[in-house]
């Protein structure tokens, strides 16, 4: 299976969050970007970092009430219509990009639209289709996981 | 891999016809009551049902019952308080089942945020018990408007009651077709109540009910459910100590059900909800990082404490005779990690990251009613494993069956386990027989039997044993006494109840302070008081009688508060922070009690402290050791715990651990050397008798005295004014059953001190000064 990650390109990336707008215009129709924003773009030394979803679904197994899905097309999607606010996500994210604002209690994340990608002046942004389990299984190792079964051990 | 693509367990799968069963119901009683929001964690009022005369009552919450009572337990106390008699028994009209929530249960960004204190006058102690509970009823009891339900009276056939908080209605009606067993019942009252034939619609009822070995027995506890999506089974956890299943069947209650329209993470109207996300978030990551290298909760739930208790002679084993078993390790928690299923997220409330109620899905069951079935099993934690190992069932598989059926048929897992192991120890030592077990060879490890057993007690077989067997040591040391099989000292020492109530499943040998942590109890020996083996036994960190009180007093008061809160405690301090060792009282984690503070601020609106916790809780401990006392109990007397419990009953147990009971003579007793070398087992078995029969008496002093009770255990009308509580009746009463004591001689410390002993005070009435 396939999904879209946002891929940034921090040699093109100016720091300018044009992206962060876009995004939490997306989100919570704001400009403010910041902590409303699913992308995140820091300064780290003289260039700047991106962290951002990469779809690789853990999350979805930590949802009491399956707020989180997978689409067809592979993109991890909460639905705060079903989402009760309690952070499991948040707190167990492996990347920390689920998020929670200050302006509700459930969390959000990256949808894969691509608006931060049309958004960036400097096409530092790339909305890439990539194979799923290479995702998964590049999370695993970052986590030091030999069996990523253990239910313990692989969160 | 993440298991999005659906999941199945495997269990036999039921064809009901609901329509037809919900058709035989006749609703006998209807009552519509208004809607309105929870504020700050108080739905506000309280519910009275009364299933004889067919009536409902609503009582507004008041800001006196806040401060006396702060909610939960609380509230359950006082309710009781309001509307039972001194001598009020278990199986009275007008004994209530109280099913409570607190201010803060039904949280979901907090880990551990949805349980239920159930209250009742129990039939094993005839004082009230209270147990804590898992599952969605008591949140949903809360969404549903009502702070806390008491029911009275009884049925006069079998009923069940339907509180409806999406039509703002609640039922009594009839339910004659309905199963009784827990794991059926609950399954059909999901799918009955649901709204749409949808996982999401069943998640949104909660069913309360016992099991049809609950009717004819002492043990029966409560099942609340909890419905799993991914699953698909009407998962449940067990409010089990104190026999709480048997008021319910005795009211002839089926099922107790709870609906509610939607659950949000906002439905308690907290003052700050981001403040108690932020909270919840930084305990998530402590969970997530730390886990795995302390207790291991989330992979195998309690039962990591198996291997732990062993390799530390703390695991009851054969009617708690040893702490320790060369096949102990068959029952370690990797056995059932094996047959547990992963990567489902466990919480029995939603946000419980710690998530450690484990399941072993598709189980073939191999005795009884549902011989052949693939079931759901929920569990088992450490207590039932312990349970079995205390029965010398060292099969995983039978742990199991015993797992389920106990659950099923709505009995305690830990009365039972610690029940019938005493019986297996009078089994081995001829004073039961298969003749006096109804044909039952009920010697330790013979599982069949001990599942034939709880199969003919779900029959209602009327066989003299299995009818005193299920009422509980206490009736059977009774029974066997008057009966004149056995020596009735033997009898008396190895039985392992007090108040009444069987013991949870620790060795207290060589832990004086968690002696005490079991009998200077207020519902009987259960864990949920104080958990001191650690602290006193491995670690020494309490060595004075006046470290042990104050540990006896500082954790009842703060393992009390999580029931006043609708909270569970193993959030608390079975995952701790990093630098947890570094604080100056590692062993109170006060990272987190200070969580603990900041959300009930965050709800509630107040402003506490970490203090005030701790008075919360020191209010209704007090108040429930009071209602002790009025209903004729709650005196050192009552406190009274079994040998078996301080040490070796038997020469066979001396003799295992010689060398540590021989160096107690040595070093605590002060017995010579060369006297020593010269004593038989026997003599040296009488000295530790005499000797740490004193030791615990010692300790009672030193605890009642810190908890400011007189030297018989009666909390002074004096320090509950000094916590505000000014309810005459409860203050004159106190003070009528103080000066009876005081006329009976019974103001006495009980502890004989030596000459460079004292007790903790030599004014007996040292209270009235204050």
């Amino acid at each position: 299976m396939k999904t879209k990650i946002i891929v940034h390109y921090p040699e093109k990336c100016t720091g300018c969050l044009a992206c962060e707008k876009a995004c939490s215009q997306v989100h919570f129709k704001t400009q403010n970007g910041g902590e409303e924003s699913a992308i995140r773009i820091e300064k780290k030394g003289d260039k700047f970092e991106a962290t951002v979803c990469n779809h690789c679904g853990l999350c979805i197994d930590m949802c009491p009430v399956q707020a989180l899905k997978r689409t067809p097309k592979g993109t991890v999607l909460l639905n705060k219509n079903i989402c009760i606010g309690c952070q499991a996500c948040v707190g167990f994210c492996p990347r920390g990009v689920m998020r929670r604002a200050s302006a509700r209690v459930e969390p959000f994340k990256c949808i894969a639209c691509g608006s931060c990608v049309r958004a960036c002046p400097e096409g530092a942004l790339e909305l890439v289709e990539v194979e799923l389990d290479d995702i998964e299984e590049m999370v695993y190792i970052k986590q030091g996981v030999e069996d990523p079964d253990c239910q313990g051990g692989g969160h | 891999m993440p298991i999005d693509r659906g999941y199945e367990t495997g269990n036999t799968t039921h064809e009901w016809d609901i329509a037809k069963l919900k058709a035989a119901h006749k609703v006998l009683a209807e009552y519509k009551y208004e809607k309105k929001p929870i504020e700050k964690g108080f739905a506000g009022r309280v519910l009275y049902i009364d299933i004889s005369k067919l009536t409902f009552k609503e009582e507004p919450v008041t800001k006196d019952m806040k401060k006396t009572f702060t909610g939960g337990r609380g509230f359950g106390l006082k309710m009781l308080w309001d509307t039972i008699k001194p001598t009020t028994r278990w199986d009275s009209e007008e004994n209530g089942l109280v099913i409570t929530t607190g201010p803060m249960c039904g949280t979901t960004q907090y880990p551990g945020m949805g349980k239920s204190l159930c209250l009742t006058i129990s039939p094993s102690t005839n004082i009230i018990c209270d147990s804590n509970v898992g599952g969605f009823f008591g949140p949903y009891l809360k969404f549903c408007g009502f702070d806390a339900v008491e029911v009275q009276g009884k049925a006069n056939e079998d009923v069940i009651i339907v509180i409806d908080g999406e039509n703002s209605k609640i039922t009594i009606e009839t339910a004659p077709m309905e199963e009784t067993n827990s794991h059926l019942v609950n399954e059909q009252l999901t799918y009955m109540y649901a709204d749409e034939d949808t996982e999401a619609s069943r998640q949104l009822i909660s069913v309360v009910s016992s099991g049809k070995a609950a009717e004819n027995s002492y043990w029966g506890c409560l099942n609340f459910s909890f419905w799993d999506q991914r699953r698909k089974v009407a998962r449940m956890k067990q409010a089990g100590r104190g026999g709480l299943g048997s008021v319910l069947r005795n009211k002839k209650l089926k099922a107790i059900v709870a609906k509610v329209d939607k659950v949000t993470g906002e439905l308690n109207n907290p003052v700050d909800v981001q403040k108690i996300a932020e909270v919840g978030t930084k305990y998530h990551k402590e969970i997530r990082d730390l886990d795995r290298y302390q207790c291991n909760m989330r992979t195998v739930g309690t039962g990591h404490l198996v291997e732990i208790m062993d390799d530390y002679d703390l695991l009851p084993t054969e009617n708690y005779r040893f702490g320790t078993f060369p096949k102990a390790s068959r029952l370690y928690s990797p056995e059932f990690y094996k047959r547990f299923a992963k990567r489902i997220p466990d919480g029995c409330w939603h946000g419980c990251t710690m998530a450690c109620a484990k399941t072993v899905d598709g189980f073939t069951i191999r005795t009884g009613p549902y011989k052949g079935q693939k079931v759901t099993v929920d569990g088992p934690e450490y207590e039932t494993v312990g349970c079995c190992s205390n029965m010398s069932v060292w099969d995983p598989d039978w742990c199991l069956e015993f797992n389920f059926y106990c659950d099923t048929y709505g009995l305690d897992t830990i009365s039972t386990g610690t029940g019938i192991a005493f019986y297996m120890e009078m089994y081995e030592y001829g004073i039961l027989n298969k003749e006096r077990c109804d044909g039952l060879e009920l010697s330790f490890g013979n599982a069949e039997a001990m599942l034939e057993l709880m199969h003919r007690m779900a029959r209602g077989d009327d066989g003299e044993f299995v009818k005193v067997a299920g009422k509980g040591i206490r009736r059977v040391k009774d029974w066997l006494k008057q009966k004149g099989w056995g020596d009735p000292q033997l009898i008396e020492d190895c039985g392992m109840e007090s108040k009444g109530l069987e013991y949870s499943e620790y060795v207290t040998k060589e832990s004086l302070a968690m002696q005490g942590g079991y009998g200077l109890t207020l519902k009987g020996p259960q864990h949920d008081e104080a958990w001191l083996i650690f602290m006193d036994m491995v670690n020494n960190q309490i060595p004075t009688f006046a470290d042990k009180a104050e540990a006896l007093h500082y954790f009842p008061m703060w393992r009390t508060w999580f029931g006043l809160n609708g909270l569970c405690k193993l959030p608390w301090n079975d995952v701790e922070p990093a630098n947890n060792a570094e604080q100056s009282h590692p062993e109170r984690v006060p990272e987190h009690v200070q969580n603990y503070v900041e959300i009930q601020n965050a709800i509630t609106g107040w402003s506490v402290d970490a203090n005030e916790l701790i008075l919360q809780s020191e209010r209704c401990y007090n108040w429930q050791r009071a209602m002790n006392v009025w209903m004729g109990r709650g005196r050192r007397k009552d406190d009274w715990i079994p040998y078996r419990s301080m040490g070796p009953v038997t020469k066979m147990e001396y003799m295992s651990r010689q060398e540590r009971y021989d160096k107690v003579l040595l070093e605590k007793v002060n017995v010579p050397e060369d006297k020593l070398k010269c004593m038989q087992v026997e003599e040296k078995m009488k000295i530790l008798y005499d000797f740490r029969q004193n030791e615990y008496q010692k300790l009672a002093d030193a605890v009642y005295y810190r908890r400011g009770w007189t030297p018989n255990g009666v909390p002074t009308p004096q320090k509950l004014k000094q916590l505000g509580i000014n309810h005459p009746e409860m203050l004159e009463m106190l003070q009528q059953k103080i000066d009876e004591d005081e006329k009976a001689g019974l103001n006495a410390w009980g502890g004989k001190y030596s000459d460079e002993e004292s007790p903790p005070t030599t004014d007996m009435k040292y209270w009235e000064k204050w």
